[in-house]
């Protein structure tokens, strides 16, 4: 009878509270990234944003996810019902997932596989078939074009993405996630992959939605794309789902490029202050430069887009790949 | 197997969509994401205003021009009045000619701020819409402090305008010109070298000169064609003649260059406001015949002349001699019309509106064909298109 709780209850248990001690902080992160999104904009377009709900408008986000929630969820007629209730569910579980991999401190991570960045990519390209599905599912004009959009547009820049992961994996020589962080020790990836961390930045954008990007759900044309059918906890869940998946995308900067936990300094009094707090700080900055690229770019044409992400960033990653390749042999860098 | 024809996807953009500027409903045929044909569909908006001011006294009149384009609603009043004044052969005093120049260079300032922001919220740029409202606002405010109404303004009538200035508003109107050029400076910051607005803006929705003559274009869409057509230079009307103003003029006739020129025309609105606030001489502000404009409350509390003239000028209105007349004012938009024929009674037997708008609206058609969708917003945009003015 022990040997069933120690070998299996007690795991599943221990597992379990794990799982949810990410995903709560994670929802938190997100219900207040959506209050700083409109806080951030609003001083930068002159407004006060929300300060109405609570201090300083601090409730907000949590009185417009109970509005969603007690809302009425309209199928329509004409939509194919479990696809349609399905694409939600997957945007907002596959925008979970991926924090299975991301130590947010030394050694706090759900699963330290060895193959952590390939995970990410996995999750993240697979963030593409949440929206496809709510558009075709929808059976409407809008998100349909939405979704074709949103289809071409992230599978382009996915392939600059893994090429600038390919750069990053020759620099470091492992896979891990954790690995990867410990490399940064002596100096931050950014600094002498600058290009690429530009490059990942900009496709980051791209692969989730964001401006200048956002093309999937431009408002000028498509109304509000591959949603447009959507109500209450469904379009919620597309909300939390994509707002999860900017901050995944923003760990995933600050692991590659700007020393994940490390504080910014190798000195020894800037390692009392826990590498979880380095990290959320990292990921605030990344996530602010979202925000703020939101309020001061137009927005770029679907046929520009796909020559950015074609002609300008995939060349470059490439023959950045090549670069960093020949002079980690040339001047014989191999990692350790 | 027989190869079956692609039937183009038929998109209805509007009337109820964010890019449509009001209630345009567009049936666009689509080949993915090119656009093939665009079909604009008018009416939404339809009120009757030519057949309601046939009974309604010139003076009732006016209000209804305030309604049309609700986003420069001053010079549209002056076109009508323009056309009563013509008719009747009145004489504006040289005060009233200063102020109605003056608030219809505000008023173009204000049209072209709206314009110019929603334009760029089109594109996807949100910021210089809110920055934008902030400026508008004060500039509304002017409207109030002068008419009492921050919209639907009613204050050009025929033989001047209803009020003078109140104390203190030249002061606050020459404040404001000295701190408006930040506000267009920060906006051209945002949008004017911006890669993004320029990729989405450049080589789009061409008009070339020929073309734009041809489809009645006119105003900053002519002009950013190429044409140095001004209604305000060509045939002076009220005191243009007297403020020294250039008028800009584009190159490329793309949404681009329609972009540029209304910027320029900000600046220059400004340079002829600065002069009506320097120049504006004292004296009466609308003509000086109590039978065509209200007599001072002072005078109707002893003469029984004006008394019998207030009350006949606001229940019978004034006789327009027989006669008809197009006049027409360099609206912000372009050549707003307002043909006037009298058939020497109270009332205007016909009163045809041109609005520039309509004209554009024409051309959406040549205009987006072979665009992306994405550029429909944008032409939209950058034609200005107020459906209150296309529709009447």
């Amino acid at each position: 009878m022990l040997e069933i709780w120690t070998d299996y209850a007690w795991p599943l248990i221990w597992i379990i509270i794990k799982i949810l001690l990410i995903v709560i902080p994670l929802l938190i992160a997100v219900a207040y990234l959506t209050y700083a999104e409109r806080k951030v904009i609003g001083s930068i377009q002159l407004r006060m944003g929300p300060n109405v709900v609570g201090p300083f408008g601090l409730l907000q986000p949590f009185a417009d996810g109970l509005k969603l929630l007690v809302k009425e969820s309209i199928i329509p007629t004409g939509s194919n019902r479990v696809v349609f209730i399905l694409a939600p569910m997957l945007t907002f579980t596959l925008g979970l997932i991926g924090w299975a991999v991301i130590p947010v401190a030394d050694g706090w991570v759900l699963s330290d596989i060895n193959v952590g960045i390939l995970y990410l990519f996995a999750v993240s390209s697979l963030g593409v078939y949440g929206i496809i599905m709510a558009g075709w599912a929808s059976n409407s004009i809008y998100p349909f074009l939405g979704a074709l959009r949103s289809a071409a547009q992230m599978v382009s820049y996915e392939v600059s993405i893994g090429f600038v992961i390919v750069t990053v994996l020759l620099a470091v020589g492992s896979l891990n996630m954790t690995d990867i962080v410990l490399a940064q020790q002596k100096v931050w990836f950014f600094i002498p992959l600058f290009p690429m961390f530009v490059i990942f930045f900009i496709s980051g954008l791209a692969e989730t939605n964001r401006a200048p990007f956002d093309l999937p759900e431009a408002e000028a044309e498509l109304v509000s794309g591959y949603n447009v059918e959507y109500s209450a906890m469904s379009f919620a869940l597309f909300f939390l789902g994509e707002y999860a998946n900017m901050i995944l995308v923003s760990a995933m900067t600050v692991i590659l490029f700007l020393g994940g936990w490390l504080p910014p300094f190798d000195f020894t009094f800037l390692y009392w202050i826990p590498g979880v707090i380095w990290f959320s700080l990292k990921v605030s900055l990344v996530l602010f430069v979202f925000l703020w690229v939101r309020a001061t770019l137009p927005r770029y044409r679907y046929d520009q887009l796909m020559r950015l992400g074609w002609k300008v960033f995939l060349p470059f990653s490439l023959f950045w790949v090549v670069v960093t390749a020949g002079a980690i042999v040339a001047f014989e860098w191999y990692p350790k | 197997m027989s190869e079956e024809p692609i039937k183009n996807l038929t998109f209805n953009f509007g009337p109820q969509h964010p890019a449509a500027h009001g209630v345009l409903r567009l049936v666009l045929e689509m080949d993915g994401e090119v656009v093939e044909r665009a079909d604009p569909h008018i009416g939404l908006l339809h009120r009757g205003t030519e057949k309601l001011i046939e009974n309604k006294t010139y003076l009732q009149a006016i209000p209804y021009f305030d309604r049309l384009d609700y986003v420069s609603p001053m010079c549209q009043e002056h076109a009508f009045a323009l056309a009563t004044e013509k008719l009747m052969g009145i004489k504006v005093p040289e005060r009233g000619q200063y102020i109605r120049v003056l608030f219809s260079e505000i008023t173009r300032i204000l049209n072209h701020i709206l314009n110019l922001t929603t334009y760029a919220l089109d594109v996807g740029a949100m910021t210089p819409l809110l920055w934008g409202f902030e400026e508008r606002e004060r500039l509304m405010e002017f409207y109030e402090r002068v008419s009492g109404a921050r919209l639907h303004a009613a204050y050009f009538r025929p033989g001047g305008v209803h009020q003078d200035l109140p104390k203190g508003l030249i002061e606050d109107i020459y404040e404001f010109c000295e701190t408006f050029p930040k506000f267009i400076d920060d906006m051209e910051e945002l949008l004017t070298g911006n890669r993004i607005f320029r990729q989405r803006t450049v080589d789009i929705g061409v008009i070339n000169a020929d073309e734009a003559q041809d489809w009645g274009m006119s105003g900053p869409v002519l002009r950013a064609s190429g044409v140095a057509w001004d209604l305000r230079k060509s045939q002076p009307y009220d005191v243009y003649d007297r403020v020294d103003f250039d008028v800009p003029v584009g190159k490329t006739g793309d949404c681009y260059a329609r972009y540029l020129v209304r910027v320029a025309e900000m600046r220059e609105s400004l340079r002829i406001i600065k002069q009506c606030l320097k120049d504006i001489p004292d004296g009466p502000v609308m003509s000086q015949d109590h039978k065509i404009t209200p007599p001072p409350r002072s005078e109707m509390k002893y003469s029984m002349e004006a008394l019998i003239h207030h009350f006949k000028l606001y229940t019978e209105g004034y006789h327009v001699p027989i006669g008809e007349t197009y006049t027409s004012v360099e609206a912000p938009k372009g050549e707003f019309g307002v043909y006037l024929v009298s058939d020497g009674s109270n009332r205007p037997y016909r009163c045809k509106i041109r609005a520039p708008g309509f004209a554009f609206m024409q051309s959406m058609d040549f205009l987006s064909r072979g665009h992306m969708l994405a550029d429909i917003p944008a032409i939209i945009g950058s034609l200005d298109i107020v459906f209150g003015e296309v529709d009447r």
